[in-house]
């Protein structure tokens, strides 16, 4: 089919009828409370593309979530890899159908939990994880061949994904069966997120390391998703959300060609992670735009006539930065708008925030309460019943072409300045989000713009939720103990392999593998390519 | 004995955290407001904030934490600070900081703990009544 003639007959024949007679629906037919039919989608004009057609603008598979539904995945991670594996295993009970690890900063940033540089900082925003035994024990009693496993982790993912291997080999799991995501987007670490420990043509190199050894032996791992979360975090618009995060897409792709790889396997193995917000419209455009930007990024720029190469997948979250310590009962409502809109949009997979999460990391109670807004939209709503039911409405339409001309300036902008990386680099990417961030804060300030029941003299409630200070010492002799019972020499050995396999152009991940078997911590590896690869400075 | 001429400020994140997006408002904010303003830029340790704001003059810190480390790092600070006979600098924090944090911070010599969302004005008029009290806007 060429993509830019219309397609012939019409869609239900041509594109669900196939789908669907391989990927039965949820159930034989669909119809609203009262009893009225709902049809898989609708359409103004037969002849335009639909749902699991090129561009994707309506979604990237035609029955959607008629056929199942977007995969709940709550964000979790704190204290200690023990209490974690705790609250994961009360999520999964709950019924949520796929884990999400959240590091605590020295992980991420490739600190070990007794190094000076962890210091207040272990187990606050996620867990410790730094050797082998200690990813065993985050996941002990989780079926790795069976539950899928994102990993929020960027400058230290290429360990991450060695740890998780050696990990699978401990417990004779082929890695071919292990399924899940990594983040991996460092770019964006440097845009908006500040994880990053390694100068940027070096965590690039790492990057693709991870695509290109997943490619080989982890084949039903996502190992990038390429974030505008962060982005729209820290400030930016809908459009620049959009814009950012393609245009790092853009570059991964490029550095992936660089390396010679297969693009039509790296496009089917992309995955996206988007925020959405409190305007419920414009985000679903937002999502539809990125959808259809991306697949003709994938066919114009990279020459990719594959379908499911051009396919933009992508998981959400709601807004961290909506949520107001105020009132903060009120968030409930706001995650609620902010899951509908991820849901309209055609997301594959979605976090709601807790309530309190403006207070502290969620209590318990805040997310199950989070799990369970998502279980209401999808089974009591009827929302999931029908692909794209906004599009074709003239208002979604013409802001998702609004959106998407935004976006595209944005793009041919950062062309112009010669890639994603100049423009990171020139700081033109920090200035544009910068910029959009004061803007919002100055309406805000003037009242244009404040959040339902914050007020000048509004009072914040105590914070439901903290970590145990005693996590800290208990790591530091932990990792004494570790230490003390390995083979020094060995180890000394593998760091040496480290620093030797650093300085080649050879894929670091084996050479991790067998380092992080011997007993190597995630620490000392970082430790040891920060001596050839140098480290990154901020100047503010 | 407060001084005249713009106010010097800096701002620093402690720690590891990388959410910069209030510490940079505050920053824009200071300096359209006519304040001198160094930011030190991400993972900054306590020992190098206080050196830097005893070596740039200033008259105020802000230290910004948003990942629960905002104890460890602003106490430290203010410790530091003690010890160097440096007290006469108003200290000032903002991030999420659980409410009952905040007694113990205040305690330490932080003035203001600012919440994600407090209008740029406030912090403006805040320093300004603190340290120029005989100007008026």
């Amino acid at each position: 089919m060429s993509a830019d003639s219309p397609p012939n007959g019409d869609w239900k024949e041509r594109s669900w009828r196939p789908f669907t007679e391989k990927h039965p629906e949820r159930k034989p037919d669909f119809h609203t409370a009262g009893g009225l039919p709902v049809e898989p989608m609708y359409q103004l004009e037969p002849k335009t593309p639909g749902a699991g057609e090129y561009p994707f603008t309506r979604g990237i598979h035609p029955s959607m979530y008629r056929g199942r539904l977007w995969t709940m995945r709550q964000y979790a991670g704190y204290s200690s890899p023990a209490e974690t594996n705790a609250r994961f295993r009360y999520l999964l009970e709950k019924g949520q159908t796929g884990l999400s690890v959240a590091f605590d900063l020295p992980t991420q940033i490739g600190f070990d939990s007794d190094a000076p540089e962890a210091l207040g900082e272990v187990g606050r925003v996620g867990v410790p994880i730094n050797t082998i035994d200690d990813l065993d024990a985050l996941l002990e009693e989780i079926p790795l061949d069976s539950v899928s496993i994102s990993m929020t982790i960027n400058s230290t993912a290429s360990i991450l994904l060695s740890l998780l291997i050696a990990l699978a080999k401990r417990r004779g799991i082929d890695p071919a069966k292990l399924r899940g995501t990594f983040q991996n987007d460092i770019l964006k670490e440097f845009i908006a997120r500040g994880t990053q420990r390694f100068p940027v043509e070096p965590s690039l190199r790492l990057v693709v390391d991870v695509i290109e050894y997943c490619q080989q032996e982890v084949p039903a791992f996502y190992p990038i998703s390429i974030s505008g979360y962060h982005i729209r975090e820290a400030g930016s618009t809908a459009a620049e959300e959009i814009a950012f995060t393609l245009a790092d897409g853009i570059a991964y792709m490029e550095a992936c060609r660089d390396r010679g790889l297969d693009l039509v396997s790296v496009g089917r193995r992309l995955s996206f992670f988007f925020n959405s917000h409190n305007q419920l419209f414009e985000e679903v455009a937002k999502f539809r735009a990125a959808r259809k930007m991306w697949a003709q990024i994938c066919r114009d720029r990279f020459d990719l006539t594959d379908e499911r190469a051009c396919q933009l997948r992508f998981h959400s979250q709601t807004g961290g930065s909506t949520l107001q310590a105020m009132e903060p009962s009120n968030n409930v409502v706001r995650v609620t708008i902010q899951a509908l809109a991820a849901v309209l949009g055609g997301t594959q997979s979605l976090h709601t925030n807790s309530w309190d999460e403006a207070l502290s990391l969620p209590s318990e109670e805040a997310a199950r309460l989070a799990l369970r807004t998502q279980q209401i939209i999808a089974k009591e709503s009827g929302v999931a019943d029908c692909v794209d039911p906004l599009g074709g409405s003239p208002f979604i339409e013409e802001l998702t072409s609004k959106l998407e001309s935004e976006a595209q300036s944005l793009i041919d902008e950062i062309d112009q300045r010669g890639g994603m990386l100049k423009a990171i680099s020139d700081g033109f990417i920090r200035r544009a989000i910068e910029e959009s961030a004061y803007k919002a804060q100055l309406d805000q300030d003037s009242g244009a713009t404040t959040p339902v029941g914050v007020t000048s003299d509004g009072e914040i409630p105590d914070a439901p939720f903290s970590v145990d200070p005693a996590v800290e010492s208990q790591r530091k002799s932990a990792l004494k103990e570790h230490r003390e019972q390995r083979n020094q020499d060995l180890v000394d050995h593998h760091l040496q392999k480290i620093e030797d396999a650093a300085g080649q152009d050879t894929n670091m991940i084996p050479v991790m593998i067998e380092a992080l078997e011997a007993g190597c911590t995630l620490g000392e590896l970082c430790k040891t390519l920060t001596g050839v690869f140098g480290e990154f400075q901020d100047h503010g | 004995m407060a001084r005249s001429g713009p106010i010097r400020v800096l701002l620093a994140k402690p720690g590891l955290d990388g959410h910069d997006r209030g510490i940079r408002l505050v920053l824009r904010a200071l300096r359209d407001a006519g304040m001198e303003v160094i930011y030190t830029g991400l993972r900054t340790t306590p020992e190098q904030i206080v050196r830097a704001a005893i070596e740039e003059d200033v008259e105020a810190i802000g230290l910004s934490s948003l990942s629960g480390a905002h104890e460890t790092h602003f106490l430290e600070v203010s410790r530091q600070l003690k010890s160097e006979n440096a007290t006469d600098i108003l200290l000032f924090g903002g991030g999420i900081i659980p409410q009952q944090d905040l007694e113990p911070l205040k305690s330490a010599g932080f003035d203001h703990l600012y919440p994600p969302g407090t209008p740029l004005e406030q912090i403006v008029s805040d320093l300004k009544s603190q340290l120029r009290p005989g100007e008026s806007e």
